[in-house]
C-alpha cells in the first residue's frame, strides 16, 4: 500500500503510542487535589511546558482542545463575541475565501445567526493572501472583529506571510487568527515571532492522536468560550483533561517540530520527484498553487510534503477510485462528510474554473514517505489518467 | 468480473452487493447522489437520497470490505428525470420516473462510467430474473420490478446482474439479517424519491404554477368543474376530481387536453378502452416480428393482460387488449411479455402509451 494523504492524517510515532499508553494505564484527573490527581496534573502541565516551547509560546497560552476543527471554532468565534462585547461596532470578520471549512462555515454561521458581516479577502492564484491586500480590506480596523488567514492551505499547500499579515491587523488593532494545522512541523511556526493572536494545530497531522489540539492564545486576548464547565484551560475551554492525549500531542509535537528541517528537505526532495514525474509522463498536468521553488518571508512558499494537480479532462473521484484500485491513497482535496466530490472550494477561490477544480488530485507526503512511494504513482499514473479521461467528466 | 454495485442504503441493493462479493467478483460501491440539495436525514418514505441512506450504504460496503464512493449525478437526474418528470406532466402525460431513472441514470450514465472504468458489470438490487440475457419477472410477485426494467437493451443487459431476482423479499430480508446488516429492517422505499414528502400534485404546482381549466363530463359535453392544473389528474383517476354531476355515478378521468387544459371525465362505462397506440418501442433482445400475441402491463402496478402487438404508425406499436382496460395513461410505458409460469414472465420490450384507440375506431387522446 502506497500512502499518500499524510494531510488528512499521518501515522502516530512509536514514541507517542508509547507514552499514551503508559499515561493511559494511570488513574488521576488532573483537576483532583490527591496524589493520583497531582501526578496526572504534572504529566499534562509538563506536556503544555514542553509543547509551548515547541511552539514559541508560553504555557499560559496554550489552550489544549479536542483538535482542529475546535479550535478554529472558538478562535473565530470566542473573538468575534469577545470583540463585539467591548465595542458593538465590531460586526466584520475579514477572512480569506480558500480557508478550511471550520473557519468558514464559523464564519459564515456567524453572519447568518449572529450579525457578523464578513470580508472576503482576494486570494493570488497561487492561494496566497498579500499583506497590501488585507490592509485594503481592514480600512481604518475600527469596525473590523477579527482577521483569519491560515498559515498554510490544506488541500493546495499555499503559505501566506502570516508575520507580515499579523503586522497589517495590528497596525489598526485587529487581532489575527490563524489556522496553522498544516503548517506546525512542516515549516518554522513561532508563535511569538509570528504575531498572530491565536493560533490553531492539531496533533494527528504530525504523528500524535486525533481528537487532541491545541489553540495557542495570547495572555491579552480576549476569547468567549464555547464550552462551560469547570473553568479548566484559562476558563475558556471547561472540560476534564485530556491527560493521555495531551502527553502524546506534546511528544508528537516536539518530535516533530525537533526533525523538521531535515524531513522538509527530504519530503520536499520527493514531492519534487513526484511532480516532475507526473508531469514528464502527462504534459498537460498542471500543478496547483505555489511553483515548487517559491519563497515567501525567508522560507518555503509551498508545503514539502504537498504535490496537487489538476489532470484536464478527467475526474478527482475517477482518478482516487482508479488509485485506490492499484494501492494508491490519496485525495481529490479535503473530503466532506457524505463523500460526494464537489469541486475544491479553495481552488475555485484561486479563480480556477470548476472543471479544473473538479479535476484535481492531492498527494501529500510525510515522515513515512519513501522514494518507493514515489515510484508508485509513476508506475501507474499515466494508464490511470489516460482511463479516467476515457470516462470523462461525466457530464455532457 | 469486476462489478460495480449501485448501492442506495436500502436492504435490497446491500444483499445483491453481499451476493456479488460472494459470487466472487471484484465488487467496488458506489451510492448515486441524485438530489440537488440532500437532507441530512431520511424522512417519510424515501429510502434513497438523504446523506443517512448514502451513510447506511457505507456502513454495509464497509462491512463487505469493499471500496465504496458517491458519485455526484444530481445534475444528470435534475435533467433527464426531475425535469422530464415535469415537462411530462405539463403535456398532459403521466411519466414514470423510476423507469426514466434505469433507461438514462442507472443504466445508461452509470454504466456508461463503469464501463470506462474498467467494470465489467453493474449489479443493482432490483427484483428481476436475468438469465441467458433474458429478462424475467421475479419469483415474488408483490415484489417484481421488471416494469421499469422494460426499457433496457440487449447492450444494457448484457452488462446488468439482477441477484433478487430468484428470492422473495423475505428471504433478501432474512440474508441481510444473518449477515448482521443495520439495514436489514430498514422500511421500503416507495413513491417518488425526489418528492420527499409524497404530494406529487403540491410538487407539481410549485414547479408549474396554477393553470386552471374546465373539467367536462364526456357524457353530457357540460362543464363539471374546474381546475388548477391538468397536471393533478391521470387518465383512469377517479379520487379528488372535484367535480358535482347530479347523477350521482362515479367518474373517471378520460383525458388530458393539454393546450385548452380540459379535463374530460366520464362515467365506468366509458372509461375503458380497447387499444392503444404507442411511440417507438425498445426490445430487451431479438425484435419480434409483428404482429404477435403476448401480455402487456400499462403501469408499474397493473395486472398484466392478454394483447395482440400490432405494427402501428410512425414506428410505433398498436396494442389491442383482449378486454378493455381502464386507466391507460399517455406517458406510461406499455411493457410487453411472454406468459412463462415456469421461468417467469419475460419482457419483451416496451413503448410509451401515446394515445388511446376509442371504440369507434377514431383516434382520440
Amino acid at each position: 500500500m502506497t500512502y499518500l494523504d499524510h494531510a488528512a492524517t499521518t501515522p502516530v510515532l512509536p514514541e507517542v503510542l508509547a507514552a499514551m499508553t503508559e499515561q493511559l494505564g494511570r488513574v488521576g484527573n488532573a483537576s483532583s487535589l490527591h496524589a493520583s490527581g497531582r501526578a496526572a496534573r504534572r504529566a499534562a502541565e509538563q506536556s503544555r511546558e514542553r509543547f509551548a516551547e515547541a511552539l514559541g509560546a508560553r504555557p499560559s497560552e496554550v489552550l489544549f482542545t479536542g483538535g482542529g476543527t475546535e479550535s478554529d471554532n472558538l478562535a473565530v468565534k470566542g473573538l468575534f463575541w469577545a470583540r463585539r462585547e467591548s465595542d458593538p461596532r465590531r460586526r466584520r470578520i475579514v477572512v480569506s475565501p480558500a480557508e478550511h471549512h471550520a473557519v468558514l462555515d464559523s464564519v459564515e454561521w456567524l453572519a447568518r445567526h449572529d450579525g457578523a458581516e464578513i470580508t472576503w479577502l482576494p486570494v493570488e492564484p497561487s492561494g496566497r493572501v498579500l499583506p497590501h491586500a488585507l490592509a485594503e480590506a481592514l480600512g481604518d480596523g475600527s469596525d473590523v472583529a477579527l482577521v483569519s488567514v491560515m498559515w498554510a492551505n490544506n488541500e493546495i499547500g499555499t503559505i501566506s506571510d502570516v508575520p507580515a499579515l499579523a503586522d497589517v491587523a495590528h497596525e489598526v488593532g485587529v487581532p489575527l487568527h490563524t489556522d496553522a494545522v498544516q503548517a506546525v512541523g512542516q515549516v518554522p511556526v513561532d508563535f511569538e515571532t509570528s504575531g498572530a493572536d491565536a493560533l490553531t494545530m492539531t496533533g494527528h497531522k504530525l504523528g500524535g492522536p486525533m481528537g487532541a489540539g491545541a489553540l495557542l492564545l495570547r495572555r491579552d486576548a480576549e476569547c468567549t468560550p464555547l464550552l462551560h464547565g469547570g473553568g479548566q484551560e484559562r476558563d475558556v475551554r471547561s472540560g476534564t483533561l485530556d491527560v493521555a492525549a495531551i502527553v502524546g500531542l506534546a511528544v508528537a509535537t516536539v518530535a516533530a517540530v525537533g526533525s523538521r528541517a531535515d524531513r522538509a528537505a527530504r519530503l520536499a526532495g520527493l514531492r519534487d520527484r513526484l511532480v516532475d514525474g507526473i508531469v514528464a509522463q502527462i504534459p498537460d498536468a498542471q500543478l496547483n498553487g505555489a511553483p515548487l521553488g517559491d519563497r515567501v518571508n525567508g522560507g518555503p512558499g509551498r508545503l514539502p510534503g504537498n504535490a496537487h494537480l489538476s489532470f484536464p479532462g478527467a475526474e478527482g473521484d475517477a482518478l482516487l477510485m482508479l488509485l485506490d484500485a492499484r494501492g494508491i491513497e490519496c485525495s481529490t482535496g479535503s473530503a466532506c462528510s457524505a463523500g460526494v466530490a464537489r469541486p475544491s472550494h479553495v481552488l475555485l477561490a484561486t479563480g480556477a474554473e470548476a472543471d479544473r477544480a473538479r479535476s484535481s488530485l492531492r498527494f501529500s507526503l510525510g515522515h513515512t514517505s519513501t522514494d518507493a512511494d514515489v515510484d508508485a504513482v509513476l508506475d501507474v499514473i499515466a494508464p490511470v489518467v489516460e482511463r479516467a479521461r476515457m470516462a470523462g467528466m461525466g457530464r455532457r | 468480473m469486476r462489478v460495480l454495485a449501485a448501492m442506495s442504503g436500502g436492504v435490497d441493493s446491500a444483499v445483491a452487493a453481499a451476493l456479488a462479493v460472494d459470487a466472487g467478483h471484484d465488487v467496488t460501491g458506489v451510492h448515486l447522489a441524485l438530489s440537488q440539495n440532500r437532507q441530512t436525514l431520511r424522512s417519510g418514505s424515501r429510502g434513497c437520497c438523504s446523506v443517512e441512506d448514502s451513510h447506511d450504504a457505507r456502513r454495509v460496503a464497509d462491512e463487505l470490505g469493499i471500496p465504496f464512493y458517491v458519485w455526484d449525478l444530481a445534475d444528470r437526474f435534475t435533467e433527464d428525470v426531475v425535469d422530464d418528470f415535469v415537462a411530462e406532466y405539463a403535456a398532459g402525460r403521466t411519466p414514470n420516473p423510476c423507469l426514466r431513472c434505469n433507461e438514462k441514470i442507472k443504466f445508461s450514465a452509470v454504466l456508461d462510467r463503469a464501463m470506462a472504468l474498467g467494470f465489467d458489470a453493474v449489479v443493482t438490487g432490483h427484483h428481476a430474473r436475468l438469465e441467458d440475457g433474458e429478462l424475467r419477472r421475479s419469483v415474488d410477485a408483490a415484489k417484481d420490478q421488471s416494469y421499469v426494467l422494460g426499457v433496457l437493451t440487449p447492450e444494457q443487459l448484457a452488462a446488468a446482474m439482477f441477484p433478487l431476482g430468484s428470492m422473495t423479499k423475505d428471504r433478501v430480508r432474512e440474508i441481510a439479517a444473518e449477515r448482521g446488516f443495520a439495514v436489514a429492517a430498514k422500511p421500503d422505499s416507495h413513491d417518488i424519491c425526489f418528492i420527499p414528502d409524497g404530494d406529487t400534485r403540491g410538487f407539481l404546482a410549485r414547479r408549474l404554477g396554477s393553470l386552471p381549466g374546465p373539467v367536462v363530463d364526456a357524457g353530457t359535453g357540460q362543464q363539471v368543474g374546474e381546475h388548477d392544473g391538468t397536471y393533478g389528474f391521470t387518465v383512469g383517476q377517479r379520487k379528488g376530481l372535484g367535480v358535482s354531476v347530479g347523477d350521482q355515478r362515479p367518474r373517471y378521468v378520460l383525458g388530458i387536453e393539454p393546450v385548452t387544459r380540459t379535463v374530460t371525465v366520464g362515467t365506468a362505462d366509458l372509461a375503458g378502452v380497447p387499444a392503444v397506440r404507442t411511440g417507438v418501442p425498445t426490445w430487451t433482445g431479438a425484435v419480434p416480428e409483428l404482429p404477435f400475441a403476448a401480455q402487456v402491463q400499462v403501469r408499474a402496478h397493473a395486472a398484466p393482460v392478454d394483447c395482440r402487438v400490432h405494427a402501428g404508425d410512425g414506428g410505433g406499436l398498436l396494442v389491442e387488449f383482449a378486454e378493455e382496460q381502464r386507466g391507460v395513461a399517455p406517458g406510461q410505458s406499455a411493457v410487453l411479455y411472454e406468459a412463462d409460469p415456469v421461468r417467469g414472465d419475460r419482457v419483451l420490450g416496451q413503448a410509451a402509451v401515446a394515445m388511446a384507440v376509442e371504440r369507434s375506431g377514431a383516434v382520440g387522446q
